[in-house]
């Protein structure tokens, strides 16, 4: 081969590679956040420029995303069967919070960034609830134990990762009325999972009545 | 020039691996050198070490170091050494050797395998331990003034809380404290009595090396300088820091400084469950976290003598296959950053890597820090459309991608001016220094953990292990791309033959019981043979966790390797071995 035809082959691949970034921009002509080109660019078949344009664009989040863990609660219902709404603060009313503090999450966790103190009776009895809940989301690592060890499917993994924020030490300790979200949520962001879950607990419950 | 594997002597029949088989051969020439002799190891008796040494590596072929740490007893410490016979393979030979808790000296065996050298440095800097003989022994990831040895079992690091997670005050009663207010940062560090900061000079004036200098023969009269650069240079992959000994451009010895990214992985992991490990291990080499968790998956599985289901082991396979392509995508990406091709072709690369990225982050939730194995199986089953995805890569652009990277990279006439011939790391002396992967097998050392010692399920796949013949730098990407193309031709297999049924063995646990004992567990990673010793006292805590990082062992050979090269060659160089340095610090 003579010299520096390798060379020449690399622009050209270089070349054909920036030819290509605007082929499809000219194929959707006036349409460049089009979600279904968006789609096509970055599935296993795209083609050319693959860049997301963060914040104007985002990836879709497969539903196995694991990111900060929050406390599942089943909020109260009204007469029709509805999630009441507190007025207020336009939040679902907590009605069963499912945790029971047993701890099992906090014992799970690699770095130990889970605090629980369980809630007592007035008589000093312990009962099956945390009083208090906390996530240190700098010392979280995200690698999911919590909700997949959780007995209770009480705690679960979120989706939201955008958490930039200007101090640490009092908003990167995520309390109880942080972590708290409803199962209306959760059932949004992991369909197949709550599908699977309540499934599972219905065949329980019917076991139970059986007997 | 390029080993070829001499045929089997006839006492192969013997496992020669096995412990008992050797020690009664050691027997036979140094009489009283062996203390004891178990069905795992061989003790040595301290002063022998180095005659034993030489006699396993002259007479019985175990020429390769593996894996090179120590055990602190409290009482005593234990040095641990593995050994294989390239030409052989199979499980490890044990060696160990005892030493006193107070003053520990054991004989360096860097004369024999120049390989222990990095690994002899650490075990000095973390446990305290002297290798008498060893030519530069002096502190490697720690800096030079540091009171104490963090890995033993009475060091306490700053915000310690106990001995082992999990911690008492996390759960019942478990009010959230910021670490810092807890611990003040100034109350936990502790210097040498007469610490003066503003004087300290470390101690680091020249360079020392292990291997030769490069006599470089000019007739300009020259001075010797020292170049130092990094941790922060755009050049040196993170925070690698280099300090070369240069004659006019000739780079006559070079000494990495490292530890600019240690964290005392091995500390957390004895503080940690076994468990709780998992997701550290993806913090290691982090472009390859799921070959990294089979690793250790396959050490603790080793243990506690279980085996994972059908479909986990395929998944597994098929996790690890991908993490190759794309390790080595990027590495070779990088490499041409190196060369001054800045970024086009690691963005090329990493495009790639991103659709890989997208199936693990649909399989595991995570798209670096993965997470993905379990002891026993796999986290979750992959989901719904997976295996349809990674069927259209493998089959059709992952192969097509592999062309033109190739096509358009390797062939370029001005990387072969960059490339061939520089860096040559010839066969014996690669393994020598304990080189692995893609370093190993571009010098012609026909090599492979996946064939050597078969983990998981590789015996079951049709590969072959691609060598180069030089051992220079163009070999050592030539080498790379055919793996790749392995790694492909192993995924079209596991992809065909991948069944349905569990992912788990048994119930998920996250308490596992491991029996008392040590494993030396190990796998192939993209950058080499990763491996962790684990040891075991029966509590949900590994006693000793220790990791043999690719990339930590290959930087000793750095200086052989870019010795008599020019300044610019030796940025190429560094880039071809491919470091990480979240494995190389831990």
């Amino acid at each position: 081969m003579a010299f520096g035809l390798g060379l020449l082959n690399g622009l050209r691949y270089t070349l054909s590679r920036v030819l290509k970034t605007y082929a499809g921009d000219f194929r959707h002509l006036g349409r460049r956040y089009d979600a279904k080109e968006f789609a096509r660019r970055q599935s296993v078949r795209g083609d050319g420029i693959i860049t997301v344009q963060y914040p104007e664009e985002k990836l879709a989040v497969p539903e196995n995303f694991r990111y900060i863990p929050f406390l599942v609660y089943e909020p109260a219902l009204d007469e029709n069967g509805k999630p009441k709404i507190d007025p207020a603060t336009g939040k679902q009313v907590i009605g069963i919070e499912r945790c029971t503090a047993c701890g099992i999450c906090a014992k799970v966790c690699p770095p130990q960034c889970i605090w629980i103190v369980r809630a007592t009776t007035p008589e000093g009895k312990p009962k099956p609830k945390p009083a208090e809940f906390y996530i240190d989301i700098d010392v979280c690592m995200n690698c999911g134990y919590c909700a997949e060890f959780c007995p209770f499917d009480a705690i679960k993994m979120d989706h939201d990762y955008e958490l930039a924020n200007y101090e640490r030490h009092v908003s990167h300790i995520y309390d109880m009325p942080t972590l708290l979200k409803s199962t209306t949520y959760y059932a949004k962001i992991h369909p197949l999972d709550w599908e699977q879950e309540e499934a599972a607990r219905k065949a329980k419950e019917a076991a139970k009545a059986k007997k | 020039m390029a080993v070829t594997p001499p045929p089997a002597p006839p006492e192969t029949r013997v496992n020669l691996n096995d412990p008992q088989v050797v020690a009664e051969k050691i027997k036979t020439t140094l009489p009283d050198a062996v203390e004891s002799v178990s069905a795992q190891a061989i003790v040595v008796q301290n002063d022998k070490l180095l005659e034993v040494a030489r006699y396993l590596h002259d007479s019985l072929g175990f020429d390769y170091l593996n894996n090179l740490t120590s055990v602190d007893w409290l009482d005593r410490f234990e040095v641990v050494y593995h050994l294989t016979a390239i030409r052989r393979g199979g499980t490890p030979l044990t060696l160990k050797v005892n030493a006193a808790r107070d003053n520990p000296t054991v004989p360096s065996l860097v004369p024999v395998y120049r390989g222990a050298d990095c690994q002899e440095r650490e075990v000095y800097d973390l446990m305290g331990v002297r290798f008498t003989g060893h030519p530069n022994l002096r502190r490697i990831l720690m800096w030079d003034g540091f009171e104490g040895y963090p890995l033993r079992k009475d060091y306490k690091e700053p915000y310690y809380e106990e001995d082992h997670k999990p911690f008492g005050t996390r759960w019942d009663q478990g009010h959230h404290v910021i670490a810092e207010d807890r611990n003040p940062w100034h109350d936990n560090v502790k210097y040498p009595g007469n610490f003066d900061a503003l004087a300290f000079k470390p101690p680091r004036d020249e360079i020392r090396t292990i291997g030769v200098e490069q006599a470089v023969a000019t007739k300009l009269r020259t001075d010797k300088i020292i170049l130092n650069f990094g941790p922060q240079h755009p050049s040196t992959h993170g925070v690698l820091r280099l300090r070369a000994t240069l004659d006019g451009e000739t780079v006559v010895a070079v000494e990495p400084v490292l530890g600019y990214l240690h964290r005392n992985h091995e500390k957390i992991g004895e503080r940690n469950t076994y468990l709780g490990n998992m997701p550290f291990t993806d913090r290691l080499d982090y472009f390859t976290s799921m070959a990294n968790n089979l690793a250790y998956a396959v050490g603790v599985e080793k243990l506690m003598g279980i085996k994972p289901p059908e479909r986990a082991e395929y998944i597994r396979v098929i996790m690890a296959e991908l993490t190759r392509w794309l390790g080595h995508a990027v590495a070779v990406g990088f490499l041409y950053n190196e060369l001054g091709a800045f970024y086009t072709p690691l963005i090329y690369g990493l495009e790639e890597r991103e659709l890989i990225l997208d199936l693990f982050e649909a399989a595991s939730g995570s798209r670096m820090m993965c997470n993905y194995v379990r002891f026993g199986g796999v986290a979750r089953d992959v989901p719904a459309g997976f295996l349809d995805k990674c069927q259209y890569l493998v089959d059709e652009r992952l192969p097509r991608k592999t062309d033109e990277l190739e096509s358009y990279l390797v062939k370029n006439e001005l990387f072969l001016a960059r490339a061939r011939n520089v860096g040559v790391l010839p066969g014996d002396v690669a393994i020598n220094y304990s080189a692995a992967g893609p370093v190993l097998r571009a010098s012609g050392v026909k090599y492979d953990v996946r064939r050597a010692e078969p983990y998981s399920i590789y015996d079951r796949f049709e590969f072959e292990i691609p060598t180069g013949t030089v051992g220079d730098v163009y070999d050592r990407i030539v080498v790379r791309f055919a793996e790749m193309r392995q790694s492909l031709r192993i995924l079209k297999q596991a992809l065909k033959g991948i069944p349905a049924g569990e992912i788990m063995t048994g119930k998920k646990n996250y308490q596992v019981r491991v029996p008392k004992g040590e494993v030396y567990g190990r796998a192939e990673n993209p950058k080499g043979e990763l491996g962790f010793y684990l040891v075991s006292d029966g509590s949900p805590n590994p006693y000793r966790y220790h990791v043999r990082s690719p990339s930590f062992i290959h930087l000793g050979a750095l200086n052989e390797m870019s010795a008599g090269y020019k300044i610019a060659d030796l940025i190429v160089i560094q880039g071809s071995i491919d470091v990480v340095m979240g494995e190389v610090d831990r």
